[in-house]
């Protein structure tokens, strides 16, 4: 069996008198993609935001990529290779497409106290950073403000500043969030192709997409994990069924 | 240098090349038209210069609202002016010493209000700066509340301070050199954390950048050209007291680098040009209307930011047409 990179032990959160998580335990191994769904206010982002730092869990440890990261700050997170995309579009909006990615390249570039040297002449920034935009479909877009991209456009962008540190794990939360069909389906094919490459943990509504892309799936409810399994083992499940998918979502798989 | 040229086409760069040109030789315009009290406003303006560029490092780039800049003018002066009372009169010794105290100050306060956001950050670095204010008006052997007369930094044989423009000359180079280090932060790996830090710093440090690290930095060095501005202060008028560093002085300050054009390089240089120019020009404007309402020239200063704040965001520098770069 493969070490998980990153595994969660028992992990509790509370807000005052409700479990947010629930003795949570879940891991995803290299290269696999897991999804983690659930109704609204199951704990998804809740639980991402312990993943990431943003929460400090109130029982429990987080493991990644070898060591206890229960107690890290965020940024020493990422140092390790965990990234993110947030559930609401968080770009840096005064800045250019461009920009944007090669701060990204930049956070994993060594430390920045660099006080003279002319950031936008830094080829070692922008090349990767183009790249990287290339990759999602942004090349085009490259010196535009991120506050003029269009919903779809930015929540590229987020993957591909996600992408850029080159992470060992990603943490999508949402990422179809506001997209139109064609876009998401775009985004599908564009993490298909990512798959084994990358550790993905896929937060995601769209069943369409979690069945099309998840190697494993993780079914929250109240806080609780109530199910982990392949696609198949999900769809067959008489408790997630009644709790979570119903019996429309089925058929679309 | 063919940027620099090109630069000049606009009318962006034609104003400020005019400006910096005016600054260069305003000794020899004073003398010639023999007005030396302009020159003690100019060698002011410069001083004044310094330290907006150095407020608009973490305020304009930083978004990092601190208002207790005024400290650094005090904390540098007096630096200055404790080591000269104490016959300590070289600048060798006393400027090294002025900006150190500076720096530790300004990391300590940093330290401390960077683990805050919004009102309480400001509340925290006004605080910091009122402690700074009340330990100097105490200081019974430095003149406490009245301040005290000092003499002047010696550069033995290198520049002599006491000549005016001399020491307007040096001031110049000084801010010449805060300019072109502030232009080059700007741009910089570093300036481009603190400014992204400003933008949206939940994205930064889930970038993986350590924040408070690059703020605290930013603090610090803003602190020390605040530093350098109160050394020269000092030495402008030989003389320091508590009212160097009073609250009022931060708040002017902010409202400089506000007027001027927050983030920009050029922005604090225009900020305190209209300032001093608006104080000097108004004061006497409104004593011929009716003696003794001079002293009230910011009832009519006022309504002049209130249009900036509401029509004019971007400050002086936004109306100088489109930045280019």
């Amino acid at each position: 069996m493969v070490e998980p990179l990153l595994h969660t032990d028992r992990l509790v959160k509370r807000f005052g008198g409700l479990i947010a998580t629930d003795t949570v335990s879940i891991d995803v191994r290299p290269g696999e993609i897991h999804a983690l769904i659930g109704p609204n206010g199951a704990g998804k982002t809740t639980l991402v935001s312990q993943l990431t730092g943003n929460l400090a869990p109130d029982a429990g440890t987080i493991h990644f990529a070898g060591s206890d990261v229960t107690h890290l700050p965020t940024h020493a997170r990422v140092r390790l290779g965990l990234a993110r995309s947030f559930q609401i579009t968080s770009v840096l909006r005064e800045f250019t497409a461009l920009e944007n990615v090669a701060l990204a390249v930049q956070a994993h570039a060594g430390h920045s106290f660099r006080f003279l040297a002319d950031v936008r002449r830094d080829e070692t920034l922008r090349a990767p950073a183009r790249q990287g935009l290339e990759a999602v479909g942004l090349g085009a877009r490259a010196g535009t403000l991120a506050s003029v991209l269009s919903h779809g456009e930015q929540r590229q962008l987020e993957i591909a500043m996600a992408l850029a540190g080159d992470p060992k794990l990603l943490l999508l939360d949402e990422p179809m969030a506001g997209m139109g069909a064609e876009e998401s389906q775009r985004l599908i094919g564009f993490l298909r192709a990512l798959k084994g490459k990358r550790a993905m943990l896929l937060i995601e509504h769209d069943m369409d997409a979690v069945f099309q892309l998840a190697d494993r799936i993780t079914v929250l409810v109240y806080g609780r994990a109530i199910a982990s399994g392949t696609p198949d083992e999900i769809r067959a499940n008489a408790e997630v069924r009644q709790a979570y998918l119903g019996d429309e979502t089925v058929e679309v798989a | 240098m063919a940027a620099l040229l090109a630069s000049l086409r606009t009318p962006r760069g034609l104003i400020v090349a005019l400006i910096l040109l005016v600054f260069a030789v305003l000794p020899l315009l004073t003398q010639a038209f023999d007005q030396r009290y302009l020159l003690s406003i100019g060698t002011r303006i410069v001083i004044w210069s310094i330290a907006a560029i150095s407020l608009n490092m973490i305020l304009g780039y930083g978004g990092l609202v601190s208002f207790g800049h005024a400290v650094f003018f005090g904390i540098g002066g007096y630096a200055v002016g404790i080591l000269a009372a104490n016959g300590l009169q070289s600048a060798w010794l006393q400027w090294p010493v002025a900006i150190a105290a500076s720096i530790l100050w300004a990391a300590l306060v940093g330290a401390l209000s960077l683990r805050t956001r919004g009102v309480y950050f400001i509340m925290i670095t006004l605080a910091f700066a009122q402690l700074v204010y009340y330990v100097s008006a105490g200081l019974e052997a430095y003149g406490a509340d009245d301040g005290l007369n000092i003499s002047r930094s010696r550069f033995p044989g290198l520049i002599d301070l006491r000549d005016k423009a001399s020491f307007y000359w040096l001031c110049f180079v000084l801010l010449l050199g805060t300019l072109w280090f502030c232009g080059r932060f700007a741009n910089s790996r570093f300036g481009f954390v603190l400014r992204g830090a400003k933008s949206n710093d939940q994205r930064m440090m889930a970038l993986g950048f350590p924040v408070f690290h690059y703020r605290l930095a930013a603090f610090t060095l803003s602190g020390a050209f605040g530093g350098l501005a109160g050394i020269l202060l000092a030495n402008e008028g030989a003389y320091i007291s508590p009212a160097m560093m009073s609250w009022v002085k931060s708040g002017d300050l902010i409202v400089i680098v506000v007027l001027g054009g927050m983030g920009t390089l050029f922005g604090p240089l225009y900020g305190t040009i209209a300032f001093f120019v608006l104080e000097e020009s108004l004061k006497p404007l409104l004593d011929l209307v009716h003696k003794g309402w001079g002293e009230y020239w910011q009832i009519v200063f006022g309504p002049m930011l209130v249009l900036i704040a509401l029509y004019a965001r971007g400050g002086i520098d936004s109306l100088l047409g489109r930045r280019h770069g």
